[in-house]
């Protein structure tokens, strides 16, 4: 374990942006090689974003759909190089730079949203769960199946899982088999995509109170990315706001949900229908104006503002930065410094 | 409990097919008699030395001076068809299987290291493989066999030129579509490495259709043998192979001699016909679009 | 109350598939009335969107009503011939789907698509159905309506398409529409939009409206009337507050305290143990038995259904008063 692994920082991300370029159909190359002129649009998925994770601590990230969330997380998991800036795990580059970007690290471990299409349909449990351990050496290849057995049980599966095929699990069977993976690669930090969205209400239930117990029980770091705030805010001890690529609010969780300083962050919340029990009369919430813009063209400045029921008119053309609002928060929003 | 393999689920699924599981037992049969032929053959077909001419083009049924009968009658050259069609359905069945595994083999590795590579890699060498793929394999087998010469190796290598590609652009296909899938990313982020992720992983969830590929392959592989032999430039004439066989009859047929072409002709598009009604099946368990 | 739009009794239809009979809706009976919206609420596999195809009569083979009755309008829908059926959808009942693309034609312009909608129903001119067009999609918020017309559906976000389904589905201003998961694909922001749409159409409409949902919160801010469906039975239905406030049947009570936002953040939440049960192999009795904490030798047998002024729930062993 490197010296800086020890100081109480699990995750440093700085300054990462990551782009998709979209593919250049032929002829359009052609043409650009015969001189004509063809538009190159990039997205921008993650646009220069920068936060930290404590050793033990519980990030959530939220955000609408398109709004870089999960590319960050790939980021952070090492599954995606980032176009600049750097992403460390204790301390260490996640990825090797170069034309083919490796990921140097098993410290950091996924779990993904589908558990439908995260598992290798033609292997078994046991060798789905022991597969990375045994390739870096945690266990010896003849004890994988009682090593992944171990593993099982932790999540509250059987160990008979081990012979079976993923087919014959049900969803969030098959999200525990999921969590025995990372889990057997023995991670401090846990990347968490969507892992309960697809899954029934019952069973969301199950599987967030698992991750929760192996949380405590491991002391892991969580990275929660979730578009679902009541979940986020169940098992985060801070919270992020996407907008866009941009964090634009971030900050403890109970601070940021009860008061929250940016106003997307502000419009977010109150759209979301709370669950009325005082009374027959339908749950109060406020819808947010307007579509979310294209992420192919977002607008300048903050990009929030063409929806921003406050927005002045320096927020079309200078884009906030992250300011402090309050004991550990920050909002990316020009009416945070006025206040 | 552990449960039935993969393996073991297909042929339980693949036995309720009356139809299949006899095309199963024809090729196998095939196969087994195929491979035998040395040993079961009444006459060694390659042996010059035991042709007798008076034999030549005797009907089926007609006794020889070998001292046997020859069920099915005998070729221009006094050679027992029923032998001469042993010894060629083995030539059929080595150069299918060898120019399938060979061309399986290197389309697949091809294939889904394009798939996995991305980018330059995988255009330039997907782009060549449609632009093979835009001459006819006949073509391609035609003048290879004509560039190579005769026997059996140069044939294969035709074949493999020729019908690589089929299994590229499949490889190229299934691989692409679960390189994209989750597990894939899962396995990447573990991290294991390349290698591993496509043997491992990307390979096997590709193999379905690639099975499918196989056995219309094979299938297509002894028909370019049978033409090219047919063509003469197949097999040496000392060896002859079916398709020589139909060629050598076919001056005789409006003669009434109608069994030097016929016979290996039959045999010849039973062990194709049984070959595709397999793949049929395999084709329809393996594609989860003809699923109920 | 006047006399329901919809009454629906002891409505079963089956599966019948080799493994055996599958029982996706097992005796379900329900009245609604106009302009009421009743949320349908149950876990993936408990019925509620068979319930809902049902209604429509698109259950296609190896499924199919084996009992009960629907009654539209006085109208009996069970046993009527594909071909009524077909005359019935669109003009007098309509279904929204979680993907509007299942509705949608891509090929085919907005503009084009309404026409088809309202011409499978009545005669009306090209300028008729454009002015129709425009005026249908500035009712579900489609901001620009008229000038968006001749844009394709892919040209559209997911939530205006959810709109433009929704649009057509009003068409004709039915006596009911079924919608599954409607918003379930969609960003929470743009969720919340259409259910205020909704909410004030049904009122201005009339319209009944069926909300099937998985999500107990977006249910709570529309329905007047909620119904809880599991193994494709209703354990439990009532005015969406009483139900909510105090459920009965302990899988409503499991439902709820299975929601984050009601529990202490980093706490456990309450969980309802082990997995659906599969619809083709239940458990005798009550079905939901075998996970209820509740579970008494008495529900081994199948509980009736019990009813207390507008509520109702099948339950040996109901909460009672107090519970919540």
């Amino acid at each position: 374990m490197s010296a800086s692994g020890e100081s109480g920082t699990a995750v440093s991300v700085t300054g990462a942006s990551k782009q998709f370029a979209p593919l250049v159909a032929l002829g359009d190359r052609i043409a650009a090689a015969l001189g004509g002129s063809v538009e190159r649009r990039s997205v921008r998925a993650v646009d220069d974003v920068s936060l930290e994770i404590a050793r033990g601590e519980t990030l959530g990230l939220v955000g609408e759909s398109g709004c870089g969330k999960s590319t960050l997380g790939r980021l952070v998991a090492g599954i995606l190089p980032p176009s600049a800036g750097t992403i460390r795990i204790c301390g260490e580059p996640v990825m090797s730079q170069g034309r083919r970007p490796r990921k140097l690290t098993t410290r950091v471990q996924t779990i993904f949203q589908d558990p439908y299409a995260s598992l290798d349909p033609r292997m078994r449990i046991g060798t789905i769960v022991a597969e990375g351990p045994v390739h870096h050496g945690l266990v010896a290849s003849a004890d994988a199946a009682a090593y992944a057995a171990r593993w099982l049980a932790k999540v509250g599966l059987d160990p008979d899982a081990v012979p079976r095929y993923p087919h014959q699990f049900s969803g969030g069977q098959r999200q525990r088999i999921a969590i025995a993976r990372a889990l057997a690669m023995q991670p401090e930090v846990l990347v968490c995509d969507e892992p309960v969205a697809s899954l029934d209400v019952s069973i969301q239930a199950q599987v967030l109170n698992l991750l929760l117990q192996l949380r405590r029980e491991l002391k892991l770091t969580m990275l929660f990315i979730s578009h679902h705030l009541g979940v986020v805010r169940h098992v985060s001890d801070r919270v992020a706001i996407m907008y866009l690529g941009r964090i634009v609010e971030i900050g403890p969780a109970e601070t940021v949900y009860a008061r929250p300083q940016h106003p997307y962050t502000q419009a977010l919340l109150a759209s979301v229908p709370q669950l009325v029990l005082d009374g027959d009369a339908p749950g109060s919430f406020r819808p947010i104006a307007g579509e979310l813009p294209s992420p192919l063209s977002p607008p300048p400045g903050c990009h929030f503002h063409q929806r921003c029921p406050v927005a002045l008119p320096r927020c079309s053309i200078e884009s906030p930065q992250l300011r402090d609002a309050g004991p550990g928060q920050a909002a990316a929003c020009h009416l945070v410094a006025s206040r | 409990m552990a449960e039935a393999s993969p393996l073991a689920r297909f042929w339980q699924e693949f036995r309720e097919n009356r139809v299949a599981v006899a095309s199963l037992a024809v090729i196998v049969a095939i196969a087994l008699v195929a491979l035998l032929a040395p040993w079961i053959a009444p006459q060694d077909p390659y042996d010059i030395g035991k042709l007798v001419l008076a034999d030549a083009r005797r009907p089926p049924g007609h006794a020889g001076s070998g001292g046997y009968v020859h069920w099915l009658g005998t070729d221009a050259q006094g050679r027992d068809l029923l032998s001469a069609i042993l010894y060629g359905l083995r030539i059929s069945v080595q150069i299918g299987v060898a120019a399938g595994a060979i061309a399986f083999v290197l389309g697949a590795a091809l294939g889904t290291t394009a798939a996995f590579l991305g980018g330059r890699a995988e255009m330039l060498v997907m782009r060549f493989i449609d632009l093979q793929l835009s001459f006819p394999a006949i073509l391609l087998a035609l003048v290879l066999a004509a560039l190579l010469g005769q026997g059996k190796w140069q044939i294969i290598a035709a074949l493999v030129t020729a019908q690589y590609a089929y299994f590229a652009r499949t490889a190229h296909g299934a691989a692409a579509a679960e390189r994209a899938k989750d597990y894939v990313e899962a396995a990447l982020s573990t991290p294991m490495p390349a290698r591993a992720v496509i043997l491992r992983h990307i390979l096997p969830n590709s193999l379905p259709p690639l099975i499918v590929v196989a056995t219309v392959q094979i299938a297509n592989a002894i028909a370019l043998e049978a033409t090219l032999s047919f063509l003469g430039l197949g097999l040496p004439v000392t060896e002859p192979s079916l398709g020589m066989l139909i060629a050598n009859g076919f001056q005789y047929m409006l003669s009434g001699r109608y069994w030097i072409s016929i016979y290996p002709g039959v045999a010849l598009i039973v062990l194709i016909v049984a070959i595709n009604l397999v793949g049929d099946q395999v084709r329809d368990q393996l594609n989860p679009r003809l699923k109920r | 109350m006047t006399a329901p739009v919809l009454a629906v009794r002891d409505l079963a239809t089956h599966f019948f598939a080799r493994a055996g009979t599958v029982k996706a809706v097992d005796g379900v009976s329900f009245d609604l009335a106009a302009g009421e919206i009743l949320g349908l609420v149950g876990e993936s596999g408990s019925g509620k969107s068979m319930t809902g195809y049902s209604l429509l009569g698109l259950i296609d083979p190896p499924g199919r009503i084996v009992a009960g009755s629907i009654k539209l309008a006085g109208q009996e829908l069970v046993g009527l011939p594909q071909a009524e059926l077909r005359a019935l959808r669109g003009r007098r009942m309509a279904m929204v789907f979680q993907d509007p693309m299942t509705t949608l034609n891509p090929v085919l312009s907005i503009a084009e698509q309404i026409r088809l909608a309202i011409a499978a129903h009545e005669r009306v001119s090209p300028a008729a159905a454009r002015a129709r067009a425009a005026d249908v999609l500035g009712r579900v918020g489609i901001p620009d309506a008229a000038r968006r017309l001749d844009a394709f559906p892919h040209q559209f976000s997911g939530g205006m398409r959810q709109r433009v389904a929704i649009a057509i589905a009003l068409l004709h201003r039915p006596d009911l529409i079924v919608a599954d998961e409607p918003t379930t694909a969609l960003d929470v922001s743009i969720q919340a939009q259409i259910i205020v749409e909704v909410r004030a159409l049904v009122r201005d409409l009339g319209t009944a409206l069926i909300w099937i949902s998985h999500d107990l919160a977006t249910v709570s801010a529309l329905a007047g009337r909620i119904m809880v469906m599991y193994a494709g039975r209703i354990v439990e239905h009532g005015p969406i507050g009483a139900v909510l406030r105090a459920p009965q049947h302990p899988y409503t009570q499991g439902l709820l305290g299975s929601l984050p936002s009601r529990a202490v953040p980093g706490q456990d939440l309450v969980q309802i143990p082990g997995l659906p049960p599969s619809l083709a192999a239940l458990p005798a009795g009550c079905a939901f038995r075998p996970r209820c904490e509740r579970a008494a030798p008495e529900c081994a047998a199948a509980p009736d259904q019990a009813t207390s002024g507008s509520r109702g729930w099948r339950c040996h062993r109901p909460l009672g008063a107090g519970a919540a």
